[in-house]
């Protein structure tokens, strides 16, 4: 079959970068808080929804993604202080109160927004089409990619190049040991939980305005940043975009090749890899 | 490491209560739920019928959490492909409800066994992650294979036989499955098996330090807890007659697992007190609001955090704390 060209490979691509920026967010919590948090999929719904009207009531898209990144922080820092204290420690215990709380904020979604479809607007700049490589492409999509690479670059910069990155290390390894020196670790890790969350506003809003809103989209973009977690292995920011460009570019080649199989397509090689690598392909043991 | 939920909801060993007064309570349990239909309107004996159903998925889901420490948020795609199959069967290619029955049961096994290979190896919240992602690849593909799911809009069966058509027969064949159903899970986690299955759960290195194939007892709990569920699904595909996306959604799973929660993880016959909980609390919800979804949620946050070992596990531990403070006492 010739059906697989530059065009699906760019969808692809701009595919995985979005799902980089949602699946970073939610390795970040997972590697470092040792939480999972499948709420992930809830807050980019809402994210995304809340972008949409922002955008839609300001007429700026760039607002309106301030603005979901903004909320959906702020949701993660009721969670993470809020309900998260409770279950301090019990790994299971967190993630199903986590699914709880998806529960809720999907059905809110559901009930502020109703169960239309919406589609986040898109700024005039990036409208249209452009050349690439010969076929044109939609300049928003390639817009996405670049951001996908600049999210990339700065996480990994905040990680491994900044004190705070330093912080959230080492309070991995040793939270007691940083606490002795002086330093407030619930900050650093309420700090880290905010952000992840935050990339799920973003990708919320940047997925809604090139895959659209409706109210099964979360356990999409969840189901889709699990396989890019379990494939990249859990915590790893290399993992996540190596995870998220595989998944994506088979997601595209399945959606050509097997219409109505497409989902089925990412099940195989993330059954393959488990078979010879249970943590993934980054994935340290804990 | 098996992490299970709460360890207090998991004791050692059951404390051996006197067979006489056992026979009596199961006498005192049978007769009331024969007596049942007798008693509800019609409308309260197919909540009953669906309390028993979905009894059997949260005790299959418990097999495997209270008692091989792997918690799975995938039966509910299980139990749904089960009754997926059974339709298809009935309604698209016009067999019988029997083999039907047989089929829906079998391919869930076979499911299972699929699932199973891949999950065993991971212990712990990776379980997790993992039968969640299985689950929702099988929502994905019901969702989008039109063709032969029917895509949003599902698949209607083609009735009840005669014979079990009303509510209060179709009861009474549900309750001639569920009892020996549940019969046969008790006697799988009390066996030797299940004994081993414990001690996985507790610690798996001394298990494979002793010698025992830990991913094949694994693999073995998971097909036979992929049965159950099956045999829950294909019950439901009767008590339905209709299959969509819905049935194998995540919050399919989601809601069993918590019935099997509530009830209380390692105590099997838990799962149908926390099915008549969160089927009733359903019922209850329904009358005033449709916002079932976030009163689950609700339910689902307030029990992690305040009875993670559930209303029997609760009972159990007030028990034993009663029975230590007997013996403590009579000992001074």
């Amino acid at each position: 079959m010739t059906g697989i060209n530059l065009f699906q490979i760019l969808n692809g691509l701009t595919f995985a970068a979005l799902l980089f920026i949602v699946a970073s967010g939610f390795t970040l919590i997972f590697g470092l808080l040792r939480i999972v948090n499948l709420a992930h999929g809830a807050l980019y719904l809402i994210g995304g929804l809340a972008g949409y009207s922002v955008a839609e009531a300001t007429g700026s898209a760039a607002l309106g993604a301030v603005a979901a990144m903004a909320l959906v922080a702020l949701l993660g820092a009721v969670l993470e202080r809020g309900l998260m204290r409770f279950v301090r420690g019990a790994e299971l215990r967190q993630v199903l109160l986590t699914l709880g709380v998806a529960f809720i904020l999907d059905d809110v979604a559901l009930v502020i927004w109703g169960g239309d479809t919406f589609t986040v607007p898109v700024p005039p700049m990036l409208q249209g089409a452009m050349r690439v490589g010969g076929v044109f492409y939609p300049k928003f999509r390639i817009f996405v990619l670049a951001l996908g690479v600049v999210v990339f670059a700065a996480l990994w910069l905040l990680l491994n190049h900044t004190r705070l990155g330093a912080l959230i290390r080492a309070g991995v390894d040793d939270p007691e040991m940083v606490e002795a020196s002086g330093i407030n670790i619930r900050r650093v890790f309420l700090g880290t939980f905010m952000l992840g969350t935050a990339l799920a506003g973003l990708g919320g809003v940047v997925g809604g305005a090139f895959l659209t809103l409706y109210p099964t989209a979360d356990a999409e973009i969840l189901v889709f940043s699990l396989a890019v977690v379990i494939i990249g292995g859990r915590g790893s920011l290399v993992g996540a975009a190596v995870g998220a460009l595989l998944v994506g570019l088979l997601n595209s080649i399945g959606r050509v090749m097997f219409p109505e199989l497409a989902y089925f397509v990412i099940f195989g090689p993330m059954a393959l890899l488990l078979a010879f690598r249970p943590l993934g392909l980054f994935g340290k043991a804990a | 490491m098996a992490a299970p939920i709460s360890q207090a909801a998991t004791p050692t060993y059951e404390t051996r209560r006197r067979p006489s007064r056992v026979a009596a309570w199961i006498v005192l349990i049978t007769v009331a739920l024969i007596a049942l239909p007798l008693v509800l309107p019609s409308y309260q004996v197919s909540i009953a019928t669906q309390i028993l159903i979905f009894g059997v998925l949260a005790m299959s889901i418990d097999v495997l959490a209270g008692y091989g420490g792997r918690t799975s948020l995938g039966h509910g795609a299980i139990f749904g492909a089960s009754t997926y199959v059974v339709i298809y069967w009935t309604s698209v290619l016009g067999g019988g409800i029997w083999t039907g029955i047989a089929l829906g049961i079998l391919c869930t096994t076979l499911l299972a066994a699929v699932f199973a290979l891949l999950a065993i190896r991971t212990s712990g919240v990776y379980f997790l992650l993992l039968t969640l992602a299985l689950g929702m690849i099988v929502w994905g593909l019901c969702l989008r294979w039109t063709s032969v799911t029917g895509g949003e809009n599902g698949l209607r069966g083609i009735g009840r036989p005669d014979l079990i058509a009303d509510h209060i027969s179709f009861y009474y064949a549900v309750l001639l499955v569920v009892v020996p159903v549940t019969w046969a899970m008790w006697r799988f986690v009390h066996s030797p098996f299940g004994l081993t299955l414990r001690g996985i759960r507790d610690s798996e290195s001394r298990m494979r330090g002793l010698g025992y194939n830990v991913p094949l007892h694994l693999f073995i709990a998971f097909v036979a807890s992929g049965f159950f569920a099956g045999v829950a699904g294909a019950l439901y595909a009767l008590f339905n007659n209709f299959v969509s996306p819905s049935t194998v959604q995540l919050s399919q799973s989601v809601a069993a697992l918590l019935m099997a929660i509530t009830g209380g993880v390692g105590t099997l016959l838990g799962s149908f007190v926390g099915a008549t909980l969160i089927i009733s609390l359903e019922n209850a919800v329904s009358v005033f609001t449709a916002r079932w979804p976030t009163v689950l949620g609700l339910t689902f946050v307030l029990i992690m955090i305040f009875a993670p070992e559930g209303v029997v596990g609760r009972a159990r531990i007030l028990l034993s704390q009663r029975r230590k403070r007997q013996s403590s006492r009579a000992l001074h």
